[in-house]
């Protein structure tokens, strides 16, 4: 018998689908002239999806044939995400008008990439999880290339495309071994079939190895990283910032339904697995930075080894971890929207403030600014009492309580060589003379925006409680 | 008579191939982006063999989609190529060295 499936739970989808469309139409017909009503409605699709979201919370529950999930993990991630991007947008508008990419594509892309990460936070269902990632890498490959006559980028886009067509291609074999195996697609079934079954399940191993490389080449993780600071280095700082924030925040939902909630039983296999890409992505991420002279490209390193910290704690495999892990992805996604904000702020028309050297003597000029810098700095290189410190404990303690000692001790070492390049931004900031001098062309509202982020790391570092209860609820 | 290992060992021949040739090939990207479809379509004959042995429709639902992502991500990537080729007027993998790994 055919169920009427239960709309309210995909309301904030079909909302932002039809805002979507209606985006693409205005943008269709009147090209850039409307651009800044393209601009407002894309901020009102994301305000207006995220108000649903929350104002729907509570009640949850399977629907679409058990395809999509509706429980508190998606309904905070997917706040997250439409607040992220809100940001990014309003970050990247004047970066994009000053050097001639502020088309209207860039915000039907962006709605529908925020689409697709909204599908794969609810996915509970391979197939859905596979189609939202593809909806969501889709436009992020375009996005890249839009700068079409800057070599860089389009290089950046290849190198992005390729890469991220083969993490789909080994995620989508993993998965294809696993319905061969549990004989369904559905998480909720391969979760019973996974803990229903007797005797060898060595097969099934064959095909996390290709579920955990996917989810390796999406998040970055070594030895799956190449691509990462060539796309952050070479794409047009709007659209790294783009890809670095949000669809972190939807990777973790992937890395959890199919790990965490579908594959549980089966954890000796993918821990050993984590804790290799973990300790490799900490270590290199780390050691790497230190070499370089870009920010952008140094960033993208730093990402690395944030990425090895998350890691740690879903590979803890407790209910702590996972929260730890949620709490460790919200921060950077923080953290990464201020720092790329500052060099969208630095940049203007003709100047990328790209450089670790273009931020020299930028206390003299700007205090304020700098001091916004130094909280960024401090926090990422995990300094109490910011919010970055709270982070890196909780993975941490995570992995302590299982005792994977290693870990964690490769994790603090790791941490303190990191503490190194992100010390040597705030020095050249507030020691070196100027090599540039720093003008400063954005509006208020960006101005704002970015101040109250960076003073929210502040705020989460003296009290991180609200939100570690907030990532605890999801997880019991 | 064919069974199912025999679907699984040929998807996993053509899966290895396109992997080695995306990263043995320095030459030609449009070669990449054949391999990335050989890659998707190992995975797809993957699913219609389980599928059909285990007599689960979905699977075969599975492939449909997988094709149509597949020819997006076609699109896509030839888009990117043109690009590219604008550019640099080459397509060739080893010239894509600005960007430095």
């Amino acid at each position: 018998m055919f169920q009427v499936p239960n709309m309210l739970f995909v309301l904030p989808e079909m909302v932002m689908l039809a805002m979507a469309c209606v985006i693409l139409l205005l943008v269709a017909f009147t090209g850039t002239r409307q651009i800044h009503w393209v601009i407002g409605l894309s901020q009102f699709t994301l305000f207006i999806t995220a108000l649903i979201v929350v104002w729907n919370m509570g009640e949850g529950g399977l629907t679409f044939s058990g395809t999509y999930i509706k429980d508190n993990l998606s309904d905070v991630l997917k706040v997250f995400v439409c607040v992220i991007n809100m940001l990014v947008l309003l970050y990247s508008s004047r970066y994009l008008k000053a050097r001639g990419l502020r088309q209207g594509e860039f915000y039907v892309l962006a709605v529908f990439s925020t689409l697709g990460m909204l599908i794969m936070v609810s996915a509970y269902h391979l197939l859905t999880l596979y189609l939202g990632l593809e909806l969501m890498s889709l436009c992020l490959y375009a996005m890249v290339a839009m700068q079409r006559d800057s070599a860089v980028a389009t290089e950046a886009a290849m190198k992005y495309f390729i890469l991220g067509s083969i993490a789909s291609g080994m995620l989508l074999y993993g998965m294809s071994i696993i319905y061969g195996i549990t004989g369904s697609l559905g998480i909720n079934d391969i979760a019973l079939a996974v803990a229903g079954s007797v005797g060898d399940d060595s097969i099934l191993s064959f095909g996390i190895v290709f579920l955990v490389i996917g989810i390796g080449f999406k998040y970055g993780a070594v030895p799956f990283h190449m691509w990462l600071p060539d796309v952050y280095h070479g794409a047009p700082t709007a659209m790294t910032l783009f890809i670095a924030a949000a669809p972190k925040v939807a990777a973790f939902a992937m890395l959890i339904r199919l790990l965490a909630e579908g594959l549980l039983d089966l954890q000796h296999y993918w821990q050993d697995m984590l804790i290799m890409l973990a300790l490799l992505s900490m270590i290199i991420g780390n050691i790497v930075a230190i070499a370089q002279s870009n920010l952008k490209r140094m960033l993208a390193y730093s990402t690395i080894s944030h990425v090895g910290f998350l890691l740690m704690g879903v590979l803890s495999g407790t209910d702590e971890g996972f929260a730890a892990s949620m709490f460790y992805t919200l921060i950077y996604a923080l953290m990464t929207l201020g720092a790329f904000g500052m060099i969208l702020l630095l940049s203007r028309q003709g100047f990328e403030a790209e450089n670790i050297d273009d931020f020299k003597g930028l206390s003299d000029s700007h205090p304020w600014f700098a001091l916004l810098m130094l909280i960024l700095m401090f926090s990422m290189a995990g300094i109490p009492p910011l919010a970055g410190f709270y982070a890196k404990l909780l993975v941490i303690k995570a992995a302590i309580d299982v005792d994977l000692l290693l870990v964690a001790l490769v994790a603090v070492v790791t941490s303190v060589i990191g503490a190194f390049y992100y010390l040597r931004v705030i020095k050249v900031m507030y020691f070196d003379k100027p090599l540039v001098t720093h003008r400063l062309d954005a509006g208020r509202p960006m101005q704002i925006a970015l101040s109250v982020n960076v003073l929210m790391i502040l705020l989460l570092g003296l009290f991180p409680g609200a939100l570690m209860q907030l990532c605890s609820f999801v997880f019991v | 008579m064919i069974v199912l290992s025999d679907y699984l060992i040929l998807a996993a021949i053509l899966f290895s191939l396109a992997v080695a040739g995306i990263f043995i090939n320095r030459k030609n990207i449009i070669i990449l982006l054949m391999c990335i479809e050989l890659m998707l379509l190992a995975v797809n004959l993957n699913f219609v063999a389980f599928s059909h042995f285990s007599g689960d429709p979905a699977g075969q639902v599975f492939v449909f989609f997988i094709l149509t992502v597949a020819a997006a991500e076609a699109a896509i990537g030839l888009a990117i190529l043109v690009l590219l080729f604008r550019n640099l007027s080459t397509i060739n993998v080893s010239d894509m060295d600005r960007l430095k790994g």
